[in-house]
C-alpha cells in the first residue's frame, strides 16, 4: 500500500515538475479519499433508511417494505430513482437560487464534518489538533439550511461535551478515544466500564437525547408534527431538493452517532481487552457502535410519543443545562480527589 | 498559507461591501455570514484555530442565525426596500465614505510598514491560560456585565400580566 502511495506520487512529480508535483499530489489524494469516505456514507444513508422501516415495521408487527428485491433490500435505489424523475417545483414567490442552496447548505455540513472523524488509529483524513471544535462550528452551520430548526440543544450538545474535555484534555477526536483506553478498569481488562459513558453517565443521555432533538428525530420531530405545525421542507420542497434534505438529515443522524461513539463508546477500542476480540480490527468495532446508536434513534421514534414544542424547550433550558453545569463542576472537582479515575 | 491568506481577506472585504450595498435584508445577513467565515480563515491562517473556530460557532453559528429568525419575523416587505434604496443613495453617503477615507489614510499611514506576522499555531490550551491567568480580571468583569444583560433581557421578556 505505502509503495503504491510512494509510486502514484512519483508519478505526479514526474508530470507537474517538482515545484507543483507535490501540491497537485496532496490535492488528489485528498479528493480521493474524500470520495472513499462519502460515498460509503452515501449508501449507509440510503440503507438506514431501508433499516428504519423495517425495524419499526418489526417493531409495530408489520414486515415492512418487502417487494423491490429480496427482502425490499432494493428499496432505497427504487425511491432515489423514484425522487430523481419526480418533478421540482419552486413556489412562484421564492427566490429560486436560495430555494436550491438550502438543502445543499444542510448535506454540506454533514459530510464536511467527516473530514476529522477518527476510523481507528492513524485512520483520519485531517488529524487536526483542534478537531472537536472543527465539527462544532461545521456542525452550527447546518441551521442555515433548515433555519426553522434549532431550538438552542446546541448549547446543551456544547456543554455536555465540555465535560469530555476536561477529563480527555484534548480537543483531538483521536486523543480523545486513546484516553479512554486507559482507567482502572481498562487495566483489568474490562474497557468498556472505562470508557466515559460510565463515569459521564448523565453527560452521555443529555447528549444523545440533545443530538436526538438536533437531527429533527421523533419524539422531538415538531418540524413533522401535523397537529402542531406544518412548516419547512417538507411541504414546500419535491424531487431531488427534497431528497437532499433528507440525505442531509440522515446523515447528519450517522455523524452524531459516530461523535457519540467517539466522545463516550470508546470509538474503534474494542470492548473486552481479549487477543480474540483484539484481532478484529477497529474499525469494525466503530461501525458496530455506531451502528447500536442508530438503531436507538429508530427505537425511540417507534416507542415514544412525540414532546409538545414548550416540553422540549422545557426540558432543554431547565433540566439539561441545569445537569449539565453541575455535572461539569463535579467532574472538575473530582478529577482533583485521589479517587480520579482518569489518570 | 500566504496566498490562502490573502483570498480569505479578499472574500472577507467583498462580502462585507456586499452585506452594506445589498437592499434585501436576508440576503445582506447571508453575505455577513460569507464574511465572517472568511475573517475565521484569515484567523486560521495567522495560526489561530481556536478564535477562528469560536469565530464560526459563536458569530457565523449562533448570533447571525438570530439575526436571520428576526429579519424572517418582522417580514420586511417592499417598504423597507424602498427605505434602503433611500438609504443607498449617494447623496446620502457620500460625506461619510469621504470623511472615513480620510480616517483610512490616517491609519495606513500610522500602520506603515508592520513586520510580517509570525504563523505559530497557539493551542486552545494556550488561550485557556491567558484567559483564566493575565486576562481573568476582564473575563470577570466581562461575565458580569453579561449576567447584567441576562437578567435584564429576562426583565423586559416577563410578562406583565403575571397571574390574571
Amino acid at each position: 500500500m505505502n509503495e503504491l502511495v510512494a509510486t502514484l506520487a512519483g508519478y505526479s512529480s514526474a508530470w507537474f515538475g517538482p515545484q507543483w508535483g507535490p501540491p497537485v499530489w496532496v490535492f488528489v489524494k485528498t479528493l480521493v479519499l474524500i470520495l472513499v469516505i462519502t460515498l460509503p456514507l452515501f449508501g449507509c444513508v440510503a440503507y438506514l433508511t431501508l433499516a428504519e422501516r423495517k425495524i419499526i415495521g418489526y417493531m409495530q408487527v408489520r414486515i415492512g417494505p418487502n417487494r423491490v428485491g429480496p427482502a425490499g433490500l432494493l428499496q432505497p435505489i427504487a425511491d432515489a430513482v423514484k425522487l430523481m424523475f419526480k418533478e421540482l417545483i419552486i413556489p412562484a414567490g421564492a427566490n429560486k437560487f436560495l430555494f436550491v442552496l438550502a438543502p445543499m447548505l444542510t448535506l454540506m455540513p454533514a459530510l464536511a464534518a467527516w473530514a476529522v472523524i477518527p476510523f481507528g488509529p492513524e485512520v483520519v483524513l485531517a488529524d487536526v489538533d483542534a478537531g472537536l471544535l472543527y465539527v462544532m462550528a461545521i456542525t452550527s452551520m447546518g441551521v442555515y439550511g433548515v433555519i426553522i430548526a434549532g431550538w438552542a440543544s446546541n448549547s446543551t450538545m456544547g456543554f455536555a461535551l465540555v465535560c469530555v474535555l476536561l477529563v480527555s484534555q484534548s480537543l483531538n477526536l483521536s486523543d480523545i478515544v486513546n484516553g479512554q483506553a486507559r482507567g482502572r478498569f481498562a487495566a483489568e481488562g474490562l474497557n468498556f466500564l472505562s470508557w466515559n459513558w460510565l463515569p459521564l453517565l448523565p453527560m452521555f443521555l443529555v447528549y444523545f437525547i440533545s443530538a436526538v432533538a438536533e437531527t429533527n428525530r421523533a419524539p422531538f420531530d415538531v418540524a413533522e408534527g401535523e397537529s402542531e405545525i406544518v412548516a419547512g421542507f417538507h411541504v414546500e420542497y419535491s424531487g431531488m431538493t427534497f431528497a437532499v434534505f433528507f440525505l442531509g438529515e440522515y446523515a447528519n443522524m450517522i455523524l452524531v452517532s459516530a461523535l457519540a461513539t467517539i466522545m463516550f463508546l470508546g470509538g474503534w477500542l474494542p470492548p473486552i481487552d481479549a487477543p480474540l476480540l483484539n484481532a478484529i480490527p477497529g474499525f469494525f468495532w466503530l461501525v458496530l457502535k455506531i451502528g447500536f446508536l442508530l438503531f436507538c434513534f429508530l427505537w425511540f421514534r417507534a416507542t415514544f410519543p412525540r414532546y409538545r414544542y414548550d416540553q422540549i424547550m422545557r426540558l432543554g433550558w431547565k433540566v439539561f443545562i441545569p445537569l449539565t453545569i453541575v455535572w461539569l463542576v463535579l467532574v472538575a472537582a473530582w478529577m482533583q480527589t485521589p479517587w480520579n479515575p482518569w489518570q | 498559507m500566504e496566498f490562502a491568506f490573502y483570498v480569505a481577506a479578499a472574500v472577507a472585504l467583498a462580502a462585507t461591501v456586499m452585506v452594506v450595498t445589498r437592499l434585501d435584508a436576508v440576503h445582506a445577513l447571508l453575505y455577513l455570514v460569507v464574511s465572517l467565515l472568511a475573517i475565521a480563515l484569515v484567523l486560521y491562517t495567522l495560526g489561530a484555530p481556536f478564535a477562528a473556530a469560536l469565530e464560526v460557532i459563536l458569530y457565523a453559528g449562533a448570533i447571525v442565525v438570530l439575526f436571520v429568525f428576526v429579519v424572517m419575523m418582522l417580514n420586511l416587505g417592499r417598504v423597507a426596500l424602498a427605505q434602503e434604496r433611500r438609504w443607498l443613495a449617494p447623496r446620502t453617503w457620500i460625506g461619510p465614505g469621504l470623511l472615513a477615507l480620510v480616517l483610512l489614510v490616517e491609519l495606513l499611514a500610522v500602520l506603515g510598514p508592520t513586520p510580517p506576522v509570525q504563523p505559530g499555531a497557539i493551542s486552545a490550551q494556550a488561550v485557556g491560560a491567558a484567559l483564566f491567568g493575565r486576562y481573568l480580571l476582564g473575563v470577570e468583569i466581562a461575565s458580569m456585565l453579561l449576567l447584567a444583560g441576562l437578567v435584564g433581557a429576562c426583565h423586559l421578556g416577563r410578562r406583565t400580566t403575571e397571574g390574571t
